[in-house]
């Protein structure tokens, strides 16, 4: 965190001179570490091991907070009889399709639901997104109660005991085993845990990408959720899980998503096979019970917001308008179909995938393979010049004039230049300024946006075709401003706020009505402009208001700062102690009442209200289950749905990997996404043959002083010269094995690539001890910073790393692939594909 | 304890522009070595780059404090315990109390203690400054806030300052031949406003003020960690008793001055100039008195 958000960092700071105890858990020893009390190293892609570690320790030594896990998760719900546990399955859940490489899912519900999926689907291929946003927005549950509970947690089929059983081999000594971690260390996290979690104490959890990036990166996340609802952790003040993102707007960018299988607040994209209407849409992806009982209302808003009076009966609200999402278009998939010839062309805007994205070379053959490129940067990136400038150009593999694609580069505005909001970890918008207009033909994003529709718009403005009808019925009247035409970006932060019939400003999404008359293009962030006031632009500072800082910023939704806050109350609604005093029920007032946040609850729902019969939405949600996005009110210990890989989190090795799996014998995550197919072949793993030809684990990760790709750091002298070379991080055990000079020159090779390193021999690298019987291990560390541009260059590390996913999210292994590594410079011309060669022979890779 | 210096602000007090004397307190048990402190100073400052290239030092490829580098952050990897705050914190107890029997497996990094130390270091703004005293031009001046400033306009390269700074703080840019220092923001100050490395370290390990308030809170602070039990933690030109009469810009340091490429005992030069020179007067004296005696004698 002090590594990648030295500015978010200052908090953890504060809070550690307030005493708190900082534990950081990272094979590295970083500028993170240097500032925690304790530093865990562990071997690489073991999260879920030392995590599972952690839960079993709460469980054995009855360490949960027991009236929380009792009321507030599903602790107590018991799960179908025919449910099997990877125990039974040696390392798979029941449902498991080997031939189709899916889970079929139906088993894993709450006994007396039926555990069907969107259009009456039980498979979870995880592909597209109605598949999972339907689980994630959970089943369809009777007036939100699940059928069948044990409030004594002793049901052998009751999720207490289901987890119990689960969790109960991640013994310390195994722990010690699979990750590498002294067992009295993983007994010094837990208990420190334990002992600052409960009543009068509360613990946070914080994770950046480098948990996300590997091929089961959600179940991490799902155990460290495990612990803090165990532990009673979440919805409370000091609590929570705290997602910190690779930039200042990751987060931004996924609510008003970038992503390609989710619409604006996480609305699933419709499918072509979830049903042919809208009401047939909403019946499918939303569950009747909790907040997302409002689907409708959610969506039909979107709609009027994108397509006004063209949302109307005729096109179904709009819905016909809405593209059909039909499989994986995230990213590796999109660039594999490029070099199979099936996308001919891509806008590439912030992003420099081939520098950022796993196996470089291949994204680089993706985009020589399109008819034309659009690289929109503030300075020419590796993806602009991968035409006239890559290592396949260096030796001499290809040439300029082989590449057909047609490459057009735009300047784009920095973020100085622009108004716009950055959203950070906690959700809270905050809008920046223009200081200064972009130079020369210099354009914000949007801009380009703005301009590129007007003129689509323009020159198919005489068409007939139905197929255009979306595109010029969209509401595409933004007002512009400045010399530059710019377009009013509070303008298009009203809209995602949202507008009554009146014109009025919407101030909840509460308010929004599924009969066409309200406006919003982002239901999660309807308000953010109520009363006419652009509320994230607030800066109100901290000194002169609550801790809280309701006055700073705009969190979504509604300003709610903690998320299922009506937790940090026991469930008669008083505080759980006074010294974690947050959200309360105030008796004489008959409401929810708070040090100053919003209650993320039904403000005068008493605690004691119970559902009645046949209810649906919010009024079938207890007065005592605070976790209103889920139908049943619940945290979610063990998720029925929404997960293409298993209801709960279960330790499987990285897919490139020296060690076998210590639990069962299914040796990776089953459903990972692999691609077997030229050039990007996989290094043998643990009882492979030739797996001894790559024995070191290799990560890729950042350092504070470069931003991700380069293109924004690279070419900025005063941060170029903090980290001038490109280089690798090893220990001074695998320095002498290998014979690397510290300052130095070393060659890393995986079967994709061979790259070239300056060295850095640091004890904050060090050898683990892992295996049964144990043996030493050696990680291998890579910034992946440079490339060919910029003022500093280098090779690029993600050249060496296998595209191969996690189901859920498509995000690549990044932080556990295996290599070798020897000292000295690779070869320049055809002598660096003999060397890759001579690395794949001995590996035994064939092709 | 004493702030100020033989000449300031008694020159500021005529006119009534003296300043209370303004200082940086840099408490490196703060810093992440994030260099936003070395970044933001040639930012405001127009401080060129000054790429240096991989040097394996650790994380640091700035080295050292010169005409291009005024903030510089020293990164020093230590095989130790760490010491500091484990001692009473709940991972201790925690340890000692539930620890299962560890027969079995050994580790590599059982008992193994890790520490990174890092530094932002700077321009000392010495209360007695050698740098100052020995300028031929007035390039070098003390401001009206007690700081030590070169005048870029009145610079003449004559680089008598450059031996003369204990901690080789100023250094000659070879491009333009003048020297430049850290100015502690001379141009933000008169306006009100905290250096540039102060306001962009976002975790306070670069503290600016009053020299006497901070004083204060670095022995506040010196007391609360050496509580906590870091038993190498010190106040680096803290008081007014060390070789250069004190510093404007003093350091928390978490272990010896050494360790961080500071000099453990800085001296200013120029502080035995008075009595060298008295020492050369009476050899002058002398050998004048042998000289004259000689010739007298020789006329006889």
């Amino acid at each position: 965190m002090a590594e990648q958000h030295p500015v978010g960092f200052q908090w953890v700071v504060e809070a550690k001179e307030r005493g708190a105890t900082v534990i950081h858990v990272d094979p590295r020893y970083t500028r993170t570490s240097a500032a925690a009390d304790v530093h865990v190293p562990l071997r690489g892609g073991t999260d879920i091991a030392f995590l599972g570690g952690v839960i079993n320790y709460i469980l054995e030594n009855g360490r949960h907070f027991t009236d929380y896990v009792r009321h507030y998760t599903n602790a107590r719900v018991i799960i179908k009889p025919e449910f099997q546990d990877v125990a039974e399955l040696d390392g798979v859940f029941s449902g498991w399709d080997r031939e189709e490489g899916v889970y079929e899912v139906s088993s894993w519900g709450y006994a007396g639901t039926s555990g069907e999926l969107a259009a009456g689907k039980s498979k979870q291929t995880g592909d597209v997104s109605g598949d999972i946003a339907h689980g994630a927005h959970g089943m369809k549950l009777e007036h939100g109660e699940p059928p069948e509970e044990d409030w004594d947690l002793e049901h052998p089929n009751c999720v207490f005991q289901i987890l119990k059983r689960h969790f109960a081999p991640y013994t310390p000594e195994v722990v010690e085993q699979v990750c590498g971690v002294p067992r009295e260390k993983l007994i010094q996290v837990a208990e420190t845990l334990c002992r600052n979690s409960g009543r009068e104490r509360t613990s946070a959890v914080c994770y950046a990408v480098g948990w996300t990036q590997h091929t089961h990166g959600v179940q991490n996340i799902r155990a460290a959720s495990i612990i803090q609802l165990l532990l009673g952790n979440i919805g409370r003040p000091g609590g929570g899980i705290m997602a910190l993102r690779g930039h200042a707007n990751i987060q931004g960018s996924t609510d008003i998503p970038t992503l390609y299988d989710i619409l604006p607040g996480y609305i699933p994209m419709p499918h072509p096979d979830s049903g042919d209407s809208f009401d047939e849409f909403v019946e499918l992806n939303g569950p009747d019970t909790g907040a997302w009982g409002s689907l409708k209302s959610y969506a039909t808003s979107l709609l009027k917001a994108w397509w006004g009076e063209a949302a109307n009966p005729e096109t179904d609200m709009g819905f016909d308008y809405l593209p059909r999402i039909d499989g994986d278009h995230s990213h590796y998939p999109m660039m594999l179909r490029m070099i199979d010839g099936e996308t001919k062309g891509f806008i590439v805007i912030g992003q420099n995938p081939v520098v950022g994205s796993a196996n470089s070379g291949l994204q680089r053959k993706a985009l020589a393979n399109l008819d034309w490129l659009v690289v929109r940067d503030t300075n020419e990136i590796e993806t602009a010049a991968f035409w006239y400038d890559s290592p396949e150009i260096e030796s001499g593999q290809t040439r300029p004039e082989e590449i057909g694609t047609e490459v057009f580069f735009l300047p784009a505005a920095a973020h100085t230049e622009k108004d716009g909001t950055f959203t950070n970890t906690q959700r809270l918008l905050q809008w920046h300024f223009k200081a200064v207009e972009p130079p020369e033909d210099c354009r914000s994003d949007l801009w380009f946006t703005h301009k590129l529709g007007q003129r689509v718009r323009a020159k198919l403005s005489s068409s007939q075709d139905p197929k255009d009808r979306p595109l010029l019925d969209l509401t595409w009247d933004y007002p512009t401003q400045g010399p530059q035409d710019e377009p009013d970006a509070e303008a298009i932060m009203q809209e995602i706020s949202g507008r009554h019939a009146d014109g009025s400003f919407v101030s909840k999404y509460q308010e929004l009505k599924d009969d066409g008359s309200t406006t919003c293009g982002s239901w999660i962030h309807a308000g953010i402009y109520a009363e006419g006031i652009n509320q994230s632009a607030r800066k109100k500072p901290g000194g002169e208001q609550s801790w809280i800082a309701p006055e700073w910023g705009w969190a979504w939704p509604g300003n709610r700062h903690i998320l299922y806050n009506r937790a940090s109350a026991d469930p008669e609604g008083r505080p759980w102690s006074e010294r974690k005093r947050y959200v309360w029920w105030d008796e004489q007032e008959e409401e929810w009442t708070s040090l100053g946040d919003e209650p993320d609850f039904e403000p005068e729902k008493a605690p004691g209200y119970e559902p009645p019969e046949g209810v649906k939405g919010m009024d079938a949600i207890k007065g005592t289950s605070p976790f209103i996005l889920h139908p049943d009110g619940l945290g979610w210990l063990y998720a029925p749905q929404g997960l293409a890989d298993g209801p709960l989190p279960s330790h499987y090795e990285p897919h490139e990997s020296p060690f076998p799996n210590l639990f069962y014998g299914e040796r990776s995550n089953p459903t990972r996404q692999t691609y077997e197919r030229e050039g990007n072949d996989y290094n043998p793993s643990a009882g492979e043959e030739g797996a001894g030809v790559f024995p070191f684990v290799l990560a890729t990760y950042r350092l504070t002083e470069h931003h991700t790709a380069g293109g924004m750091s690279r070419s900025v002298p005063f941060l170029a010269e903090l980290q001038p070379e490109m280089f690798c991080e090893v220990g001074s055990e695998l320095a002498a094995e290998r014979g690397l000079e510290h300052g130095g020159w070393a060659t890393i090779a995986t079967t994709r690539a061979v790259i070239e390193a300056r060295v850095l021999v640091t004890d904050r690298i060090r050898p683990l001890r892992v295996g049964d019987p144990p043996r030493v291990m050696h990680q291998v560390g890579i910034p992946y910073h440079w490339g060919r541009k910029g003022l500093v260059t280098g090779d690029a590390g993600n050249e060496l790393l296998p595209i191969v996913l996690d189901r859920n999210v498509h995000i690549s292994e990044y932080k556990a692939a295996t290599c070798d590594i020897q000292p000295g410079r690779r070869p320049r011309g055809p002598g660096l594909q003999a060397l890759l060669d001579d690395y794949r022979r001995r590996a035994g890779v064939r092709r | 304890m004493k702030l100020q210096t033989h000449a300031w602000p008694a020159t500021y007090e005529r006119d009534g522009e003296a300043q209370p004397r303004m200082g940086f307190f840099t408490d490196t048990s703060l810093c992440i070595g994030c260099k936003a402190c070395e970044v933001a100073c040639k930012e405001w400052n127009r401080v060129p780059d000054s790429p240096k290239g991989f040097t394996g030092k650790s994380y640091d490829n700035t080295v050292d404090l010169g005409a291009n580098t005024w903030r510089h952050v020293a990164f020093v990897e230590q095989h130790k315990a760490l010491g500091v705050a484990e001692a009473e914190s709940l991972v201790q107890s925690a340890s000692l109390e539930q620890l299962i029997d560890s027969t079995g497996l050994g580790t590599y990094q059982d008992g193994d203690g890790m520490r990174w130390l890092m530094a932002s270091d700077v321009c000392k703004h010495c209360t007695d400054a050698a740098c100052l005293e020995v300028c031929p031009t007035g390039a070098l001046f003390r401001t009206e806030f007690g700081t030590v400033v070169v005048q870029e306009d009145i610079c003449n390269g004559c680089g008598y300052c450059v031996p003369a700074c204990p901690f080789g703080v100023l250094d000659k840019r070879e491009e333009d031949g003048r020297v430049w220092k850290c100015t502690l923001c001379y141009d933000r100050l008169k306006d009100d406003r905290e250096p540039a490395c102060a306001q962009a370290c976002p975790t306070k390990s670069i503290q600016f003020g009053e020299l006497g308030d901070l004083r204060d809170r670095a022995e506040e602070r010196l007391a609360a960690l050496s509580d906590a039990g870091a038993e190498n933690a010190q106040l680096y030109l803290h008081g007014d008793q060390d070789g250069i009469g004190g510093a404007g810009a003093f350091f928390l340091l978490l272990d010896e001055p050494e360790v961080y490429g500071l000099p453990p005992d800085p001296v200013d030069t120029t502080r035995d100039l008075g009595s060298t020179w008295g020492a050369v007067g009476v050899a002058m004296a002398g050998l004048g008195a042998a000289i004259a005696a000689a010739v007298i004698g020789g006329r006889r």
